[in-house]
């Protein structure tokens, strides 16, 4: 049990520096390097759809690293950068989409929905409340059901 | 209000179903990326001629300063499919007399030269990008692509992957068309 806590975490802390990211790309400047990376896991690669560019080996994804660590280098703000590849590729290359007009119903539909929900459940609990308890068997009802079942026991019995 | 609620479910259903039907529509390409550019001016970017190719470099000036659709076709040698592209943009604009310009997308002068040699040159002009900034500026996502750049510099349309087959063939002629380049063509 021992060798295995310490093969999981020889493992964990062995695979953390395995990236993408090649040596010749990381700048030397630890907090540009940190902005660099964290822009890059919001960057969608244009190959390998549904992939930060941080963590694809494809060509353009590797371009696009580099162009990131170029901005920050000459002076660009986070969202300077970002604006900078979003004009060339357009919100898909963002991986968390944009409020925009074409977006609304991917963010507001989770609210929508949960509120109608919300009012559907209030409405059908309401009715049900409202709705008045089962009255009890009349009298004459009562000695109906039991002939019947006198009659059922009697015609099991014989 | 009761009655309301009586037709949820088949107004739900309503919306699902007509989220399917746009959803499993064949045509649809769910990998499909629009580019930023249609129906923008060209973007900016200077590319030196291929060094050892007796043509000249191509920038975004030579763009604006066409009066006639252009294509723009991004190539390299080390792409497989744009051999076989190679053959159909020659027919277009050998045949069909269409301006054709390339951008040799990270690849080595020699080998560019060697590939064309051998295939024969059909651009008018070629910028060599051997950092691919270029690629980038027109948003490319791999080789080959091939854009229509309409008189004055307009990005009218861009084609992902190789111009091959009957299929592609009539969808960028169709392009083509659209831009007003096949009736102007020597050709047709």
């Amino acid at each position: 049990m021992r060798r295995f806590l310490v093969y999981v975490t020889l493992g964990v802390f062995l695979a953390a520096p395995v990236h993408a990211v090649e040596p010749d790309e990381i700048l030397a400047d630890r907090v540009l390097e940190d902005r660099a990376r964290d822009i890059s896991k919001g960057l969608r690669c244009v190959v390998c759809q549904n992939q930060d560019i941080d963590s694809s080996n494809a060509g353009v994804a590797r371009d696009l690293r580099l162009l990131v660590r170029e901005r920050l280098v000459a002076g660009d703000t986070d969202e300077e950068v970002v604006a900078y590849v979003r004009a060339r590729y357009g919100d898909y290359v963002l991986l968390s989409p944009p409020l925009t007009p074409a977006t609304y119903a991917l963010w507001f539909a989770p609210v929508v929905l949960a509120g109608l929900s919300l009012f559907a459940f209030v409405m059908v609990t309401r009715r049900r409340r409202n709705t008045p308890l089962e009255k009890a068997l009349t009298p004459v009802e009562e000695e109906q059901i039991a002939a019947y079942l006198n009659s059922k026991d009697q015609g099991a019995g014989g | 209000m009761v009655r309301f609620l009586a037709f949820s479910p088949l107004l739900i259903a309503v919306v699902f179903g007509a989220f399917f039907l746009w959803g499993l529509n064949p045509d649809r390409d769910p990998n499909a990326i629009p580019s930023v550019l249609i129906s923008q001016p060209a973007p900016e970017f200077t590319l030196e001629p291929v060094e050892g190719l007796d043509v000249p470099g191509l920038s975004r000036a030579d763009l604006l300063a066409t009066d006639r659709p252009v294509i723009v076709n991004v190539f390299a040698s080390w792409c497989v499919p744009c051999r076989a592209e190679h053959a159909v943009l020659t027919a277009l604009a050998e045949d069909e007399g269409q301006i054709l310009y390339g951008i040799n997308y990270k690849d080595k002068p020699k080998d560019a030269v060697r590939w064309l040699n051998e295939l024969g040159n059909p651009y008018q002009r070629i910028g060599s990008d051997l950092t691919g900034r270029a690629g980038i500026e027109w948003g490319i996502s791999g080789v080959p692509e091939t854009f229509i750049v309409g008189a004055g510099g307009v990005v009218l349309y861009r084609y992902v992957g190789p111009v091959v087959g009957d299929e592609a063939v009539a969808t960028f002629r169709a392009a083509l068309n659209a831009a007003g380049a096949l009736s102007n063509g020597a050709g047709s």
